[in-house]
């Protein structure tokens, strides 16, 4: 039956990893998320350098009164909070946070939700039962609530708004690694490597894994985006570590400072496009995956 | 199953070997509280001799590949035994296992899907010997013979190719040539060329044949295809909806059919000649369904000749003598 | 024999456009189709055969086009003449038996009403008519009329088989084609769908075109027979003729790597290599590399189709020593080291 499609199936055979990363690289949606990100790390590292003030610094004037509120200006890229402190290092500041907290978060969901699927889907069975009944229960808690919360009750910490992002983004890429490793186990390579003696752990570390770690990477880009998000959530919400100046905490400031009715833009739209940048970027890349990964899903 | 064997115990030897697996259920099944079953083997007994070549035929579902994985403890079986040189083979763990793995080997109906493709070839090939903890130094050494064996050129000549760069035939030697390098005293191969172009489906069966010969390979040949089965196999099982109807030397019995499904099937295959018998075949209808242990002979109502008794009772395999059983009332 | 053929291929390419470049996947095929007779389009994996049955269907895939040549049904051009001719002719003169029916059903619809839709769309019948006429159908490919009422889901692989046939006979076409039918069959109901078809072929006098890449198949229901190898036919005529007689060497390969169940003493005769890689500019004969009767012309020229006085043609510039060729075929050793 298959015969005919014998030539078929060879040239669409996997080009290998390279070949996918420069088709990756001609969908200029992905450049563009990459290019945010890259952007996001280059300001990250140098922050010390590119910060004119001390974020939680309160800046004097030279007729030493408090430099509230002042438009962008050479001395104030971004102008000042209404308690003088300079926005543009804020938002410099800020990046690191962001960093920090989305990349933490992400690495952490896509390396706990990639393991839980791989035991979930390579083992079964009752395993599979209770690590997906976790699943669900973790999927039916409302995000944000669930984070104030575990932020609320617990000493407020960037680490907590890590854990909770953690805790509650796993089961997307557990479920999705799980399904992708029921189709894999099924290939008959993987039952060669059963036939000619392998061990199951290496069945799925050698075997199993490298075929569906693309997937990983398309989840955990995507997780770097929602969790900044859920942190300037959190901070905005006013539940944020407060010795740490994060976009979230900035917009909250703003907020509450009535920076939006006295027309302080220069104040609260940086931290909000950031955000929204930082998170659209995430998605980008994630779609430029999946149409490198899952071709047919086009067209 | 005859004179190829020559010590005191087969290689393999299986007894009232029985898979079932459980079957969706329908909604009376829900009413009556059943839970059905598909008994894709149904206790048969087979047994295989140091390098002798057996064949399983059968048409898709009649239980034969399940068979070929439960003699090689990919699956469990649900009931029966198999014993592998005179030793269980269900309670192997550990290092027994391995040693069982090194002795026992399967080849892959798909060479397409039998390689991982983000693995090389040289590395496909000494998978084997690695999970099996073959020492280091000496894998070249047998992964170049392994070649040879199956009639490819040295592993120089693959340097840094991956599966998805070779053409199927040459797939589906590298796929044998992985089973060999573990040097197994017997093999398992399922449905070996059906996935093959003709002009290169030859060329595997030959060195397949070839191999088998030289190195005494016991081997279960799983095969819709009785030309394959005719080509490879000294001695023939022919099975049905779970059980074995038919067994007998394979020249013989594919003269002489005496099961009518073996009878029907043999009718049924084309040969490339143009004078060839357009004559009925002596059968009717289809398949039917394996759900549960229906009373009496399965293939009676697909049978021509079918009487009463057929329905009352189920016809057991019986010996003819010259190594020839057959499980039908009437024959 | 001067009966108009039903269906001329004069001199059909096709090509694909793919990520390596245009590719020449049917390269100036020419075969007709004599009325009432069946047809056996034989090859391997690669060697064109599907892409011919699309495109005499007219339904290729969107990235290939027909480069040149003729289709000449009932004399009629569709190539050249209005796209609507083509369309109209669909399933009306020229139908498709695919290989795996369950392709070509709505698993949601009952099977009948699926028949029924064709004959009133398609046959501009009313929907009592077509009820008749899907009965008659039904009886014809030997399927029982009562259970039209069902869905795909509740037919056997061979059953869904027998309803891609009377699918396909329902406007009654004047060819029709099918594509593997028996390829994802068992041995037995594979030889039941065969002798359906026969019997509908003698019945009907039905004209078809059998792609395969079976001997026996051909062996046991075609009249005729084209063998194809990368693109080309390399040799046609009548079924005993090419396969008793084969003249050219992959005929001669491909007659000897089968299997045989009366004749399993000799080893089975493999033939060495893979077919050529059709991105690239191919000069000379296309089985010259695989071919161990290779002389240098072969690597030079391309062999002109010549004709048999059987009528065969072929194309293989040792067609004088045909005979000898044949002989030294059927022994292993000549092809174990082409020259």
């Amino acid at each position: 039956m298959a015969a005919p499609d014998m030539a078929a199936s060879r040239a669409g055979a996997a080009p290998g990893l390279a070949g996918k990363l420069a088709r990756l690289l001609r969908d200029p949606f992905t450049v563009a998320g990459l290019t945010i990100y890259a952007v996001l790390i280059i300001v990250a590292v140098f922050a010390d350098q590119l910060m004119t003030h001390d974020p939680g610094d309160i800046l004097f004037r030279a007729n030493g009164r408090v430099a509230s509120n002042q438009p962008p200006s050479a001395a104030y890229l971004l102008g000042t909070t209404n308690l003088g402190r300079d926005v543009y290092s804020q938002l410099i500041g800020g990046s690191r946070i962001a960093l920090v907290v989305g990349f933490t978060a992400a690495i952490c969901v896509a390396a706990f939700g990639t393991l839980i699927g791989l035991l979930a889907g390579y083992f079964g069975g009752k395993l599979d039962a209770i690590l997906m009944r976790l699943a669900d229960l973790a999927l039916a808690i409302p995000f944000l609530p669930f984070a104030i919360v575990l932020a609320g009750f617990s000493r407020s910490s960037t680490t907590n708004v890590i854990v909770a992002v953690v805790l509650l983004l796993w089961p997307n890429t557990a479920r999705v690694i799980r399904a992708q490793v029921l189709t894999v186990k099924e290939r008959a390579y993987v039952e060669a490597a059963r036939v000619t003696g392998a061990s199951d752990a290496r069945i799925l570390f050698v075997h199993v894994a490298p075929n569906i770690l693309p997937l990983t990477f398309l989840y955990g880009s995507v997780a770097i985006g929602w969790a900044i998000l859920t942190e300037a959530a959190v901070s905005f919400v006013g539940f944020g570590d407060a010795k740490n100046i994060s976009w979230g905490y900035m917009l909250q400031d703003a907020f509450v400072s009535q920076a939006l009715s006295r027309g302080s833009w220069h104040w609260f739209v940086p931290p909000g496009l950031c955000i929204i940048l930082v998170v659209i970027a995430g998605f980008f890349i994630a779609r430029g995956a999946e149409d490198v990964l899952f071709p047919k899903l086009r067209s | 199953m005859t004179s190829a064997q020559t010590s005191a115990h087969p290689l393999v030897a299986a007894n009232g070997l029985t898979k079932r697996f459980a079957a969706p259920r329908r909604l009376s099944d829900m009413f009556s509280g059943q839970r059905p079953h598909v008994y894709a083997v149904d206790g048969i007994d087979l047994c295989i001799g140091k390098g002798e070549s057996v064949g399983l035929l059968g048409e898709s579902g009649c239980g034969k590949t399940t068979t070929g994985r439960l003699l090689l403890k990919l699956t469990e079986p649900s009931a029966g035994s198999i014993a592998f040189d005179g030793v269980a083979i269900d309670t192997l763990k550990g290092d027994d296992l391995t040693a069982f793995r090194k002795r026992a080997q399967l080849v892959f109906q798909n060479p397409f899907d039998a390689l991982n493709p983000r693995f090389t070839i040289e590395r496909v090939l000494a998978e084997p010997l690695v999970n099996t903890g073959v020492e280091r130094a000496s894998h070249r050494d047998k992964v170049e013979k392994a070649l040879a064996q199956v009639r490819l050129p040295p592993l120089s000549r693959f340097e840094g190719l991956f599966p998805h760069q070779l053409s199927g035939g040459q797939l589906q030697r590298i796929v044998l040539a992985r089973a060999l390098v573990l040097e197994p005293d017997f093999i398992v191969a399922d449905e070996p060329v059906s996935m093959l172009d003709v002009s290169v489906r030859a060329g595997v069966l030959n060195v397949m044949r070839e191999v088998r010969a030289t190195l005494g390979l016991a081997a279960l040949y799983i095969s819709h295809d009785l030309a394959l089965v005719r080509y490879v196999c000294s001695t023939t099982l022919v099975m049905y909806l779970g059980k074995i109807v038919e067994q007998g030397p394979t020249a013989d019995l594919l003269k002489t059919p005496l099961h009518p499904y073996t009878r029907a099937l043999v009718n049924a295959v084309p040969v490339p000649r143009v004078d060839q018998s357009h004559a009925a075949l002596p059968i009717i209808g289809n398949v039917s369904d394996a759900r549960g242990q229906p009373r009496g002979c399965r293939f009676r109502d697909r049978c021509p000749m079918a009487v009463a008794r057929c329905a009352a009772e189920e016809p057991l395999l019986r010996d003819l003598g010259q190594g020839r059983r057959v499980a039908c009332h009437l024959a | 024999m001067a009966d108009q053929p039903v269906l001329e291929v004069r001199d059909l390419s096709v090509e694909y456009r793919t990520a390596r470049g245009v590719v020449r996947a049917v390269d100036g095929i020419s075969f007709s189709v004599p009325k009432g007779a069946i047809l056996g389009l034989v090859g391997e994996s690669g060697c064109g055969k599907p892409t011919v049955a699309r495109s005499i269907t007219g339904v290729l895939h969107q990235s290939a086009r027909i480069a040149g040549g003729e289709l000449l049904l009932h004399g009629r051009d569709l190539v050249s003449g209005p796209p609507k001719a083509w369309l109209d002719a669909r399933w009306r003169e020229i139908s498709f038996v695919p290989q795996s029916a369950m392709n070509s059903l709505d698993p949601v619809y009952r099977i009948g009403s699926q028949i029924e839709e064709v004959l009133i769309h398609r046959g501009g019948k009313t929907r009592a008519e077509a009820r008749a006429r899907a009965s008659a159908l039904f009886e014809m490919v030997g399927l029982n009329p009562g259970r039209l009422d069902e869905y795909p889901h509740q037919f056997s692989g061979g059953m869904r088989q027998r309803v891609a046939i009377a699918l396909a006979l329902a406007l009654n076409p004047s060819l029709v084609i099918a594509d593997e039918p028996v390829t994802a069959l068992d041995v037995i109901v594979q030889r039941q769908i065969l002798d359906v078809i026969r019997d509908l072929q003698r019945r009907l006098s039905l004209s078809m075109i059998l792609v395969t890449h079976d001997i026996s198949v051909v062996a046991y229901l075609c009249d005729q027979v084209v063998v194809m190898y990368a693109g080309r036919v390399v040799e046609s005529g009548s079924t005993r003729d090419v396969l008793e007689q084969p003249r050219h060497p992959y005929t001669m390969g491909l007659t000897n790597a089968f299997p045989d169940l009366e004749s399993a003493a000799h080893d089975l005769v493999p033939i060495e290599g893979s077919p050529p890689d059709l991105s690239q500019s191919l000069v000379g004969c296309r089985f010259q590399p695989r071919c161990p009767f290779s002389l240098p012309v072969c690597i030079s020229d391309d062999p002109r189709t010549e004709v048999a006085e059987t009528g065969a043609r072929f194309a293989c510039h040792r067609h004088a020593d045909s005979e000898r060729l044949r002989r030294q075929s059927r022994d292993i050793a000549t092809w174990q080291r082409p020259q």
